[in-house]
């Protein structure tokens, strides 16, 4: 056994033995191989790390079914979705008509941590379940753990219909 | 014949090796405590959650469409698809609990100490992947709760400075919850923490047999690292038994307990859900976390908001740091809880305040009950002999959500002060400035409010205190004359 070690470590007089030729072939081979596999299975996996802004236009419906000085709840589909969302994929949005053609749409997701937040149209402001943050008509904090106002989509308006940008979910480093 | 069998077997498969080193390895006598069942319990559960789990699996569908619809299935039509959700979501209940009262006995009866510091150190990243099964397998009961608390999981992460975005997107498989999120939680669930938890359980327990399982600690015996291993090479020799069959009988009706209690509760609680089809318009939801993570709900309303990044990011850094840490500060010394007082009050610390903030978490105060103001009607004894500016206040103070925060007799919401005796504490003035200007956790009301319905609304809160008391008083107007001198002048000699 003495003598077969000694044949794998040391280099024959005219160069390395077919031992250790194969066995730094088998090396080399593998680390090309690992990274022919691996980097498309991290592709894979990470695809989503470097997606880039896919936020689209949406209807929202006519300007007709947003009276003016009122705060609506509309709904639209996910552009996002896959056809296996369902119900999942109905987004909810507050669209405050402040009067004409201005708006301020605002996401569902309170800012503190993305509980759908409740408007009540009697005392003008936004209530949150989750940790009692409270909003104003306008969308500006009132009280509570929110550290921001409310999340508001780029909107406008073409052909007497309103579109919002929308199909990302917002978030305090990423807000829409 | 048996034996021969049973040799022809142990040439080929080698069992009685694996068994002397295993089941039959040995153990201090005075290892066979109550106190040392919780880490097999542990695994008992976690096996169990294997088991159920399977049997889910063959009927759930982790489609963001069909888990609901699979779910009520279950619940519904399988043939004691009930059980086996109910056994499931109890299972998680007792291993998170068995495995915090693991953890807590391993640190006060200094098991983590010198030598068994690895398998201290494997046990809290086990610590870590259970909770990630918990919040993982919550996600999987898709509903309301669950689509909400993506939202959440995924607003803390956005929280995190400069990759903040990027983990949004990993966490929910691109920008929004869309199908692959569930997908995503699903294989994490299934795949991924369960094969790293079978990973680092045979580590673990590897760890566990070849250092010895921990003798019970004497006060004044303290662990020198120079002299520990023949202390415990010799109390073995001397005091050893063999784990099984001697000392295994605590573990087993420990096991036993855990299997019936389990199968009980599932039994008299039925399953848990799913809460509500997890459609995001539906917008009158309050979401909440199941129990492990009620002190993270409750923690998260209490903090004030600029406090709340920073905590965030550092705290469970910090947490975890010190727990990976602590082999390596306290590896020596006493082992014994009774010469220990600062690990005892830290495991009292940390159990009361972690049992008070998710005691306050199944109730959450801190949110408004929304549906107060148009459900909970005024008291009678607060209209009864009111004027009608007063009745009138009583309305705005109704139909103005003010309920939803405030309670009157009992009913209403906990968010801010019942107002049963407020013209007890505030003046008219000081209850006008508080509604106008808000305060504290109150929303200022003053551009919502005409200052008719403000004035009405003071009045009102004005009759509200007991009918013996005085109203509160403005401190610039005294109401009784100071005390006399004289007394004054016969205290001091």
């Amino acid at each position: 056994m003495a003598v077969e070690a000694q044949e794998l470590n040391s280099a024959t007089p005219h160069g390395v033995s077919r031992r250790g030729f194969l066995l730094k072939l088998g090396f080399a081979l593998n680390v090309v191989a690992a990274s022919l596999v691996g980097i498309p299975v991290i592709g894979y996996v990470f695809s989503t790390f470097r997606a880039k802004d896919i936020k689209s236009w949406i209807n929202l419906g006519a300007l007709e079914t947003f009276p003016e000085n009122e705060t609506r709840l509309a709904t639209y589909r996910n552009p996002y979705t896959r056809p296996w969302d369902g119900v999942t994929a109905d987004i909810p949005c507050w669209v405050r008509r402040i009067e004409g053609e201005k708006f301020q749409v605002f996401a569902i997701n309170c800012t503190h941590l993305g509980c759908p937040v409740r408007w009540f149209k009697e005392s003008h402001l936004f209530m949150c379940p989750c940790h009692g943050g409270a909003f104003y008509e306008d969308g500006s904090h009132a009280s509570g753990p929110p550290p921001r106002g409310l999340y508001e989509y780029d909107y406008k308006v073409e052909n007497g219909k309103l579109l919002v940008k929308g199909g990302q979910l917002p978030t305090l480093s990423q807000p829409l | 014949m048996l034996r021969r069998i049973a040799f022809w077997i142990d040439d080929r498969v080698h069992l009685g090796k694996l068994y002397a080193s295993t089941a039959g390895h040995t153990v201090p006598r005075n290892a066979e405590s109550w106190f040392y069942v919780f880490g097999s319990g542990t695994l008992l559960c976690f096996v169990l959650q294997v088991v159920t789990g399977i049997c889910l699996a063959l009927v759930y569908a982790p489609t963001a469409s069909e888990a609901y619809t699979s779910l009520e299935y279950l619940n519904y039509q399988q043939q004691l698809g009930w059980l086996l959700r109910a056994m499931h979501n109890w299972g998680s209940i007792f291993m998170v609990a068995i495995m915090i009262l693991h953890l807590t006995q391993v640190f006060l009866f200094g098991a983590f100490k010198y030598r068994r510091g690895m398998a201290w150190i494997s046990g809290v990243v086990l610590l870590l992947c259970t909770l990630g099964m918990a919040f993982t397998g919550q996600i999987l009961r898709f509903d309301q709760d669950a689509y909400w608390g993506l939202g959440i999981g995924a607003a803390m992460m956005g929280r995190v400075p400069v990759i903040g975005p990027a983990l949004v997107q990993l966490m929910l498989a691109g920008p929004i919850i869309a199908g692959e999120t569930l997908s995503r939680f699903f294989t994490l669930h299934v795949f991924v923490i369960p094969g790293t938890i079978i990973a680092l359980v045979s580590l673990h327990l590897r760890l566990v047999l070849t250092k010895g399982i921990n003798e019970y600690p004497v006060p004044g015996k303290q662990v020198l690292k120079e002299t520990y291993e023949q202390e415990y090479e010799s109390l073995l020799k001397k005091d050893g038994v063999p784990f099984f069959p001697k000392a295994i009988s605590k573990d087993l009706v420990f096991s036993g307990i855990v299997m019936l209690g389990i199968l009980g509760c599932a039994l008299y609680f039925g399953p848990e859900g799913p809460h509500g089809v997890p459609d995001p318009t539906q917008i009158n939801t309050v979401p909440k976390p199941d129990f492990f993570f009620l002190w993270l709900y409750a923690v998260l309303a209490l903090l004030p908001d600029y406090l709340e990044t920073i905590l965030i990011l550092t705290v469970p850094v910090i947490i975890i740091g010190l727990l990976f840490a602590l082999p390596f500060i306290s590896g020596t010394g006493e082992k014994s809880a009774r010469r220990r007082p600062v690990a005892v009050l830290i495991v009292i610390l940390i159990f009361v305040s972690v049992g008070t903030l998710n005691y306050l978490g199944t109730y959450s105060p801190w949110s408004p009950k929304m549906s107060a103001w148009s459900a909970e009607a005024t008291p009678f004894k607060y209209i009864e002999g009111r004027t009608p500016l007063e009745r009138q206040g009583a309305l705005v103070l109704q139909s103005k959500q003010c309920r939803n925060c405030h309670s009157l007799d009992g009913s209403g919401g906990l968010r801010g002060p019942a107002l049963d005796g407020v013209a007890m504490r505030l003046t008219g003035d000081q209850m006008t400035r508080q509604v106008i200007q808000g305060g504290g956790n109150m929303p200022a009301y003053g551009k919502n409010l005409t200052p008719s319905e403000v004035a009405a609304l003071v009045a009102f809160m004005k009759t509200l205190r007991g009918p013996n008391e005085p109203p509160a008083r403005d401190s610039t107007s005294p109401g009784q004359p100071a005390p006399r001198q004289e007394k004054v002048a016969q205290a001091t000699p």
